[in-house]
């Protein structure tokens, strides 16, 4: 019985049988993701993509202030870590001075949406050839579960004990709708990765943000709708129902502006 | 091809400066009275001149961190403001001092605090040469007198940013800036360096491990490291202290006072000395570095020190560390964007020092 599990698991890392690998440019440093957050395979899609592309030695990220702070440990390009919030302007300094590289920022919704709105309207406004890739959870996650800008009306936080009250608190912000509307963004769509149809979809949606830079047409947008499951106190797996049933009808998945064209 | 002697004001010097100390590129948003930099960078078409690139950012929050990305490729990153904006740019200067990136901000100083005025003050002394924003960080502080040395300082400034990995502060204030001189402009300078590039941020190629701009380290005891290197560098960054010694072998009394005001008090020591009151007066060039050294050694020949500043009194603490209790020390200046006169200095010096 045990010779016949060795035999098979020879036969699937058989590199002819191989579908998925792991990408060359993660690093062999351990995630600071917690288990189930959908961050490390967005990481890792980033990777593959970098990676056949064949532009990791003109590729430079941005990491923001957040989970992903530490995203500079995880993918072997270089990186600079930005203050909260201000991803897009280091990402302008960077593309301006070095209009030929691939220049990606990788943000949270509090880091996006609420301190680094000015700064992520106007990159998008300019029209910087820069790829924006932003996780929206609904949540503050590393500081430990407080309302984001994109927390849904009712939701609780440790800052929203009782709910997300709008009367008081607002309204979540639909970041990627309002900046598909200015004519220096290209490509803007939202997606998701908690199942392999929607992590195939991200990849393509991620492929195309970087292959648009060679076009010089603006920015390039990929929202990833993702779970928090230690911020939202649930498993893993009842967080991506969750995700499915509230996040989704408020933040429906699928492109929302591409070659510069808004998607009717 | 541009004469080389030019009548420029204060500001527009820097805009000059910057394209022929061979900038990479200026990043900046409009505030009185530093906006002629932006606007003579724009219209000199600096793209065409030498390929640097000129933005006009949206906030000064954006425009320091569009210099923190540009200043991570290594390259030669130049921005101007006054007061509001630089206060706002604290933020982006503890990042680029974490980090270690070499870069020159220009401070044309206003009135404060809040929005104050628009006319010239030097009450950010505070703020530029003990760090300004979080952290334990210094800037290198150079304190231009006059247009001539606005432009001088661009090119010093590049060269002492990139030799120590260390951001470097232009405090000037908005009479400097505002006012016309003759200036003699160096030559066109390379747009590359000679220091060491090997950390910029341009892209991983196979030859090298993948570079990381970071000023954060969440183990403390390497954030502690990390300080020790960074305290290291600033001592070393003492030996670039810079001063100008005015009539200063025979004085028994002594100014100290930088940039405008230090223009004032050179005529204050004219009447002084017409008065047969012997005074000199000691010009900070560099800030941080303090002459501290030199003002202790001055202190055991003369009777007293007034420190003259268009502040509250700043600058007066650093020189009463310097002297160490010898002599009395006394603080005398206009603020809020009021210049003193010549003459009100002279009486200050009569009262606070001479006659005491």
């Amino acid at each position: 019985m045990k010779m016949e599990v060795q035999d098979i698991s020879k036969q699937i890392i058989d590199p002819k049988n191989l579908v998925y690998d792991r990408s060359p440019l993660m690093t062999d440093n351990v995630l600071t993701y917690c288990p189930g957050c959908g961050h490390g395979v967005v990481h890792h899609l980033m990777a593959e993509v970098i990676d056949e592309m064949g532009i990791q030695s003109e590729t430079i990220g941005v990491a923001p202030v957040g989970c992903s702070v530490l995203a500079y440990e995880f993918l072997d390009v270089d990186w600079l870590q930005a203050p909260h919030g201000r991803a897009p302007a280091v990402a302008t300094g960077l593309k301006r001075i070095m209009p030929e590289k691939y220049i990606f920022t990788y943000q949270g919704d509090g880091d996006l949406a609420a301190i680094g709105t000015g700064e992520t309207i106007h990159a998008c406004n300019r029209g910087e050839h820069i790829t924006i890739i932003f996780i929206n959870n609904g949540i503050y996650g590393m500081t430990g579960g407080q309302m984001a800008p994109t927390t849904l009306p009712g939701m609780a936080t440790s800052t929203s004990p009782y709910g997300r009250d709008v009367s008081t608190m607002g309204y979540p912000i639909k970041m990627t709708e309002l900046v598909a509307q200015l004519p220096g963004t290209y490509y803007v769509t939202r997606q998701a990765v908690h199942k392999p149809g929607n992590v195939r979809k991200t990849k393509k949606a991620i492929q195309k943000a970087f292959e648009n830079q060679k076009l010089k047409k603006g920015v390039s947008l990929v929202e990833v709708v993702s779970n928090c499951n230690n911020g939202w106190k649930m498993t893993p797996v009842k967080s991506n129902t969750w995700m499915e049933e509230n996040m989704f009808p408020y933040y429906p998945l699928g492109d929302i502006k591409v070659d510069g064209e808004l998607v009717k | 091809m541009k004469k080389d002697i030019l009548l420029l004001k204060g500001n527009e010097a820097i805009a000059e400066a910057a394209i022929r100390a061979g900038a990479d590129a200026y990043f900046g948003y409009p505030i009185t009275p530093q906006s002629e930099v932006l606007e003579y960078l724009m219209l000199e078409k600096p793209e065409e001149r030498t390929g640097m690139v000129v933005l006009q950012a949206e906030s000064e929050l954006a425009a320091i961190n569009m210099v923190f990305g540009a200043a991570s490729a290594g390259r030669k990153v130049i921005t101007s403001s006054s007061s509001p904006g630089v206060s706002l740019y604290q933020e982006g200067i503890s990042y680029i001092a974490g980090a270690e990136l070499p870069c020159v901000i220009v401070n044309i100083v206003r009135g404060g605090p809040g929005l104050g005025t628009i006319q010239p003050s030097q009450a950010d002394y505070f703020q530029s040469t003990k760090g300004g924003g979080h952290g334990d960080y210094h800037l290198l502080v150079l304190a231009p007198a006059s247009v001539q040395e606005m432009a001088d300082f661009v090119k010093l400034g590049f060269e002492l940013a990139f030799k120590y990995r260390n951001p470097v502060m232009i405090l000037s204030d908005g009479l400097i800036g505002q006012i016309m001189e003759k200036v003699e402009l160096f030559e066109q300078v390379d747009r590359a360096t000679e220091f060491d590039q090997s950390w910029v941020t341009t892209g991983k190629t196979p030859d090298r491990e993948r570079n990381i701009i970071t000023s954060l380290n969440l183990q403390s005891v390497m954030q502690e490291k990390h300080n020790f290197k960074l305290q290291a560098k600033y001592k070393k960054m003492q030996s670039e202290v810079r001063f100008e010694e005015i009539e200063c072998e025979d004085a028994e009394y002594l100014m100290v006072a930088y940039g405008s005001s230090a223009r004032v008090c050179q005529k204050t020591v004219q009447l002084a000395r017409d008065k047969g009151i012997k005074a000199g007066l000691l010009r900070p060039i560099t800030l941080y570095p303090y002459p501290s050294g030199k003002l202790n050694e001055m202190a055991d020949r003369v009777k007293g020190m007034l420190s003259v500043e268009m502040s509250a009194g700043q600058m007066v603490e650093d020189v009463r560390l310097a002297v160490n209790g010898k002599i009395p020390v006394e603080h005398y200046g206009r603020f809020g964007g009021m210049v003193h006169s010549p003459r009100e200095v002279l009486e200050a010096l009569e009262e606070k020092i001479v006659k005491k």
